[in-house]
């Protein structure tokens, strides 16, 4: 592990940021759990601020109905819903 | 498959052992959009950070997991992409460690006479090893700058590398499983895998034509070494001109069918509308009445030097240098507009390292007057195909060759 902490060491002083999934800023709000529950069990939530903001709510719609219809996610309609509201309030289209 | 477990031990190569502390520093949004072209989307250019995987250089992340990863535009002022600036592309997020000692290809099919398994030992062996340079590009590179925006991941312009690969040729594997004259689509899947059961594994298919056809690899070696991880070590294939897609890493299985693949990557995705590009592959078993699965790659060039609104000296002379590539017909000229693309010049043709390259070109221009110059390039290729200035719109975001129009000022 001597080298392994060399290399994180050295990684640090070239300013070099390891590539590693984090979590993302996101604001409180009806969904929120509902979406960080069940997204990313298949996909880092960076895949959404990565498609922001174009997305209506039908958009967002077509992409959460997309995960379940020909992902097979095992999403609740009652979780979708909350999950899409979520989606475009936070991430809509303005 | 591997579990999730091992996809983040495998991702998290340089794993920090300072907690949250290391967000400090993060700088968001640190890349600028690519010159010339349109905007990726906000949220895309903020969250577009630099980061380093297991074994690669610094590459604009844009999502972690699975991990997709695009080569910075610096990089395309040379020929070759080395394999640790090398693009990054992951459709589902089981991705197990190969071994090469273990790994194992086991080709056969409903149209296959006699089925076999070998190793890496075996493949490197018992087949004629030959080599190519040929350009990888991701269907959906550039995706991020259509507008309107379409939903996926929203590429800038480096979903694209160039490399000297070295394998066996599919042919010769497919020769010894013994074709039936019933084979109509040879079928590629990777030991990659979905995390949720009921997801679609990601399974490509070629047509027989294509599989057979003397340039299509199975390659076990990128610029003269063994391929990265993260780029379908051991052994990926390589399918010089067609899109990305199609070079499935990790090959694990090849079967040989005597009906189309009825997967959802060939009947549900790559899919590009018929009659809108000037394409000349077509993959016949595959297309409907409104569309076809993507197959070479449009005629492309890309300027690496040069930033948006920078100055320039009136009298002296700057290069402006990229890459131009196409979908294996081969680069016939590169054109250089200083002046919006009212009027053109011919660059200067870098080192031909063979048709399936990038083929790199420059152009010194000397600004006469103070004042804005809209530097543009326009390559052309052997069948005459040439870039579009308006975008050509499709669902999915797929072949994207608008000429760059960069604002420079004379000084």
């Amino acid at each position: 592990m001597k080298s392994f902490s060399l290399v994180v060491a050295l990684a640090l002083a070239a300013g070099i940021v390891a590539a590693q999934e984090r979590r993302i800023d996101l604001k409180d709000g009806p969904g929120r759990a509902q979406f960080e529950a069940n997204c990313a069990s298949c996909h880092s939530l960076d895949y959404i601020p990565l498609n922001s903001p174009f997305l209506d709510g039908k958009g967002w719609d077509g992409e959460v109905t997309k995960m379940i219809k020909v992902y097979g996610a095992p999403i609740s309609p009652d979780d979708a819903k909350l999950i899409v509201e979520y989606l475009n309030a936070n991430f809509g289209k303005s | 498959m591997a579990s999730r477990r091992d996809f983040l031990k495998s991702t998290g190569g340089l794993v920090l052992a300072t907690g949250g502390g290391w967000f400090a520093g993060h700088a968001h949004g640190a890349v600028p959009d690519t010159p010339g072209l349109a905007p990726l989307p906000a949220g895309a250019t903020a969250s577009g950070d630099l980061e380093a995987l297991a074994g690669k250089v610094p590459l604009i992340k844009r999502s972690w997991r699975p991990p997709n990863y695009e080569t910075p535009l610096s990089y395309f002022t040379t020929e070759i992409t080395p394999n640790d600036a090398f693009f990054v592309r992951w459709h589902l997020a089981s991705i197990p460690q190969l071994s090469a000692a273990t790994w194992t290809l086991k080709v056969g099919g409903d149209a296959a006479t006699t089925p076999f398994q070998i190793n890496l030992e075996q493949l490197k062996r018992d087949f004629p090893a030959f080599e190519l340079v040929a350009v990888n590009q991701c269907s959906g590179n550039r995706r991020g700058l259509f507008e309107p925006h379409v939903a996926g991941v929203e590429w800038g312009v480096g979903a694209m590398g160039n490399a000297r690969w070295t394998g066996a040729r599919l042919k010769d594997v497919l020769a010894k499983a013994g074709l039936k004259k019933e084979a109509v689509e040879i079928v590629l899947d990777g030991a990659d895998g979905p995390v949720m059961p009921a997801t679609p594994d990601f399974q490509k298919s070629l047509p027989v034509w294509k599989a057979l056809d003397e340039n299509t690899m199975l390659a076990y070696e990128m610029n003269g070494e063994a391929l990265p991880h993260w780029n379908g070590f051991p052994v990926r294939v390589v399918v010089p001109g067609w899109t990305g897609t199609y070079w499935v890493k990790q090959i694990s299985t090849i079967n040989a069918v005597s009906k189309p693949f009825e997967g959802f990557w060939m009947k549900g995705a790559y899919r590009i509308p018929l009659g809108k590009f000037p394409i000349i592959d077509h993959f016949t078993t595959q297309m409907t009445d409104v569309n076809e699965p993507i197959t070479e790659m449009v005629v492309n060039s890309l300027i690496a030097n040069l930033t948006s609104g920078q100055r320039v000296t009136v009298g002296q002379p700057f290069v402006v240098k990229g890459m131009a590539w196409d979908g294996g017909r081969g680069i016939a000229q590169v054109d250089v507009s200083a002046d919006g693309g009212q009027s053109w010049r011919s660059a200067k043709l870098g080192a031909d390292l063979g048709r399936f390259s990038f083929r790199s070109f420059s152009l010194a221009v000397t600004p006469a007057a103070p004042g804005p110059m809209v530097i543009m390039s326009r390559a052309t290729n052997r069948a005459g195909a040439t870039q579009t200035g308006e975008l050509i719109a499709n669902p999915a975001g797929y072949h994207h060759n608008v000429m760059q129009r960069i604002d420079v000022n004379a000084v």
